[in-house]
């Protein structure tokens, strides 16, 4: 039984006993300012109680669309018709158009690692350690969040809000009109997109954090780059990289997911497109970084258990 | 458009809505309507804004489902059917909404060649298909061009050419002159006839403009002279057999208050009706 969100004969809103037919309907006004047949319906009561339910109630139907959309987001991700063509303009748009600020970020970041973490080896005498720690803390944890809330910040905004105008302009009803599934012309080029892009983006982000760690290093503790690299490569094991290899594809999924749901669930005209384009953003970092700490648990376990 | 409009063999009603209740935010909007529209006739559904007219059309397109009732289009029952199925069946209608909903990341071209790139007609057909479509809304110049270069009247009829091209049975219009001058909403009201009386369309028509309906009620395209004259009578003179009448229904409140040809709507004593006059 799926609830209902916030409808008239759910609530009791509307009084039982109002006729059902047409005929049966008594007409009370003719005057412009008054409303026939409204006059038996009472005001519903406000109480905390009623409020609170009613959060709940919106929260769980949100939670329960979510995951129908996402139910059949999977099913057009294995049955036929494809967009081929939306796909590859999605991978444009999401995964090169990402990729300046996921090389920028990368770099900058990689080099404040250096930066940060080279004084306090520079105390013990053991500056080569800064490739390990820069390997390790990217290619495990800030490769892949870093680049899931950079793009989430790019592209769940940019979903939700090319969405969430396409849905107040009647784009997607027009969609529907004409015999096309919203699902699988928008939601899921989308997630394909995003899911065969967003390891690609990540994989650069640890590149060019260890490129900027290198040079950092080189600069500044006066390491050689040779001595950097073999450090950072050799501190990696199979487990790191099985991390590295399953975050970036759940991020994908939560990002492209939250976008595309926010996007197609606005309300309230343009106003709503913005506040949904806020909500996808907010949303989907939180949800990343709440997913990040589960999957680190989980790859921990894995990695403790299997190698 | 060289092939005449397929439509359904059955004298029966085309779309047929009995009972229908449906609301939002705790309001119903529709609370028990119930109304039927014959092949070949245009109901021109009346009412003020929040009535629920745009509603009745997405109902009656499937793109909604009422809460209560029971809505048949073409012999399906729309308010049972699965989306997968809708998906499919929507291909018979034509729908034309309010402000034309055409995909601005689009050309007016493909806009209008989108079903058929669906359905993976061949390159050559759609763009002969296409243009066929656009010459009959007189815009065929405007192939190449976004909709956010056209006019707010030109989106309107580039809106009909999308819903004209996979030749539907039905064609649901949703406030077509709204907001467009009186110059442009004749044009838009001249296709509207030519639809009707070249090719035979059932429409059902949401408006908040009387005359839309009148001028639908009082004038035939003539398809020698290609010219707009006014009608002898209402559907009876020899040379109108095949046209269906035009009726009117007022909605108000969530139920029908209104329902009959133009002489009874002309002809009313009601003062909520005779608002509608003014």
């Amino acid at each position: 039984m799926f609830l209902t969100r916030g409808y008239a004969s759910d609530s009791g809103f509307v009084p039982q006993e109002f006729s059902e037919t047409a005929d049966e309907q008594v007409l009370v006004a003719d005057t412009p300012l008054q409303v026939a047949g409204r006059e038996d319906e009472t005001e519903p009561q406000i109480t905390v109680a009623g409020v609170l339910v009613n959060a709940l109630k919106g929260a769980v139907a949100d939670v329960q669309d979510y995951a129908m959309l996402c139910g059949r987001t999977m099913v057009t991700l294995v049955t036929p018709p494809y967009y081929l063509q939306d796909v590859l303009q999605q991978m444009d748009s999401i995964g090169a158009g990402s990729l300046p600020i996921i090389l920028l970020s990368g770099f900058f970041i990689g080099a404040v690692m250096v930066l940060q973490t080279g004084a306090q080896f520079t105390r013990f005498g053991q500056t080569s350690l800064t490739g390990d720690v820069v390997a390790i803390a990217l290619v495990r944890e800030l490769g892949p969040s870093l680049t899931g809330l950079l793009v989430t910040g790019r592209c769940a905004t940019g979903i939700a809000s090319e969405l969430g105008s396409m849905l107040v302009t009647e784009q997607v009803d027009a969609m529907r009109a004409m015999g096309t599934d919203p699902v699988r012309k928008l939601v899921a080029p989308r997630v394909i997109a995003t899911l065969l892009t967003l390891p690609l983006l990540t994989a650069m982000t640890d590149f060019m954090g260890l490129m900027g760690g290198c040079v950092a290093s080189v600069f500044s503790l006066r390491l050689t780059a040779v001595e950097f690299w073999r450090r950072a490569i050799d501190a990696l094991d199979f487990a790191d990289l099985m991390q590295r290899f399953t975050k970036p594809f759940f991020f994908a999924f939560i990002l492209a997911t939250i976008g595309c749901y926010k996007g197609l669930t606005v309300r309230g005209g343009t106003q709503g497109v913005g506040r949904a384009t806020t909500q996808a953003a907010v949303l989907s970092s939180v949800m990343i970084i709440v997913a990040d700490a589960f999957l680190t648990k989980v790859a921990l376990y894995f990695a403790d258990k299997l190698f | 458009m060289t092939s005449a409009l397929t439509s359904s063999s059955d004298s029966g009603p085309t779309i047929t809505f009995e009972g229908v209740r449906i609301g939002f935010d705790g309001r119903d909007i529709l609370r028990a309507v119930s109304f039927q529209v014959q092949e070949r006739e245009t109901l021109v559904l009346l009412g003020e804004t929040g009535m629920g007219k745009t509603l009745s059309l997405k109902l009656a397109a499937g793109l909604l489902r009422p809460s209560k009732g029971n809505i048949q289009v073409l012999g399906r029952d729309v308010s049972g059917m699965a989306e997968r199925d809708l998906l499919a069946f929507r291909r018979q209608i034509g729908f034309v909404f309010q402000e034309g909903a055409l995909f601005d990341s689009m050309t007016v071209g493909e806009n209008v060649a989108y079903r058929l790139h669906e359905d993976r007609v061949k390159g050559d057909e759609v763009e002969l298909r296409v243009r066929e479509v656009l010459r009959f809304v007189e815009l065929e110049h405007t192939m190449d061009l976004f909709p956010s270069e056209l006019s707010g009247g030109m989106r309107r009829r580039v809106s009909i050419a999308r819903a004209l091209i996979n030749q539907p049975s039905i064609v649901l219009y949703d406030s077509p002159t709204a907001g467009l001058d009186p110059v442009t909403s004749q044009t838009i009201i001249t296709l509207i006839l030519r639809l009707r009386d070249v090719f035979g369309v059932t429409a059902l028509l949401a408006t908040q403009r009387l005359q839309d309906g009148f001028a639908l009620a009082n004038f035939r395209f003539d398809a020698a002279s290609k010219r707009v004259v006014r009608r002898v009578s209402n559907g009876n003179a020899p040379g109108e057999a095949r046209m269906a009448a035009t009726r009117f229904l007022v909605l108000r409140d969530g139920g029908v208050y209104f329902e009959g040809g133009q002489e009874e709507l002309v002809n009313t004593k009601d003062e909520y009706l005779k608002r509608f006059l003014v």
